[in-house]
């Protein structure tokens, strides 16, 4: 055996989405609702011009761009909006495959702080996924003028997360999430994201199905979240796992579901 | 339950709160990631040409519904 992206800890999976793979680059995710401005603070990253525009399904496939910060490269992709990450449809299934199968080294979702209930549903589902989630509260100069006030020290303590407050059309708020970022990174910040616990009924299926999971696919994905998605029958994560996964290990998996 | 509709008998222009969601499955889960948990306070904004869909407030966002999945949304008329 040679040397595997495994042994160098850069998962296999993820130069099947046509990302560089390198030693000394990260790679960063914006999710978010759609209409949250993440073309916005992908431009104001980057430095690019991606197209930008105010309405939803605009960033269909995601774009990618880079940026250096204190000496480190960093690949920003930003992905479709979705209100979920459930795969209902191909943006979702995009956004959902990056996430779990190219493991980014920190997922930002990017929220409306002009209403942020709905836009909290997706930040609890790609926290169900990865640890790495920095919640970045953008339009914060429209909140303001809508005289919203955002606790962000209390949301970041509710989530277990780190937060940040930006409006990405001026840059307030960006060097804060660069600094974010760039710790998350590192390791030096760990968000310790707090999951939502279901019903005893649920979570005790969650526990039988839970060590099986673990035999067949090890720490590759996060196992409570595949059984969760299991239990609520969804083929499409199945359908995920043939394309970026050997074959022994969906046929394990297809075993645990029957 | 007095005033109970479906989402499609809203008229454009009022409101509603969602009592429940009998749509099942996956259609049941997008309904409920779009916002359309009960308790939500739903407005009836705009009507395509054609009468369907039928585009609605959603806790500060506005989404579109066809019939088929607004017609599984029980709502109550605000009084």
């Amino acid at each position: 055996m040679g040397l595997t992206y495994q042994s160098v800890g850069i998962p296999a999976t993820r130069e099947m989405f046509n990302v560089k793979v390198t030693d000394n680059r990260s790679v960063i995710a914006l999710a978010g609702n759609p209409n949250t401005g993440k073309s916005t603070l992908f431009n104001a990253l980057t430095g690019l011009r991606q197209h930008t525009g105010n309405w939803p399904g605009k960033t269909v496939l995601q774009s990618k761009g880079s940026f250096i910060y204190k000496g480190r490269e960093y690949t920003v992709v930003d992905l479709p909006g979705t209100y979920s990450l459930l795969a209902n449809s191909v943006e979702e299934q995009v956004a959902r495959d990056f996430i779990c199968f190219a493991k980014p080294d920190t997922t930002v979702v990017v929220v409306d702080a002009t209403c942020l209930e709905r836009n909290l549903n997706l930040v609890l589902q790609v926290m169900e996924i990865t640890e790495k989630v920095i919640v970045c509260v953008n339009l914060i100069d429209e909140a303001r003028r809508k005289k919203l006030n955002v606790d962000i020290q209390k949301l970041s303590e509710l989530l277990g997360i780190p937060a940040v407050a930006t409006a990405a059309c001026t840059g307030e708020g960006l060097p804060q999430l660069l600094d974010l970022i760039s710790q998350v990174v590192c390791g030096d910040l760990k968000p310790k994201p707090k999951l939502v616990h279901y019903s005893s009924e649920l979570e005790n299926a969650i526990s039988k199905l839970e060590p099986k999971i673990k035999e067949v696919l090890g720490a590759e994905l996060n196992s409570r979240w595949v059984a969760l998605r299991l239990l609520e029958g969804d083929k499409t994560l199945i359908e995920s796992l043939e394309k970026f996964y050997s074959q022994e290990m969906i046929k394990a998996t297809r075993e645990v579901l029957a | 339950m007095a005033g109970s509709k479906t989402l499609n008998q809203l008229p454009v222009g009022s409101a509603a709160v969602v009592r429940r969601v009998n749509a099942g499955g996956i259609m049941q889960r997008r309904l409920l990631d779009l916002g359309l948990v009960p308790g939500t306070r739903v407005e009836a904004v705009g009507r395509s040409p054609l009468g369907d869909p039928i585009a609605y407030n959603i806790r500060g966002a506005v989404i579109a519904l066809r019939q088929e999945e607004s017609s599984l949304v029980l709502v109550e008329l605000e009084s």
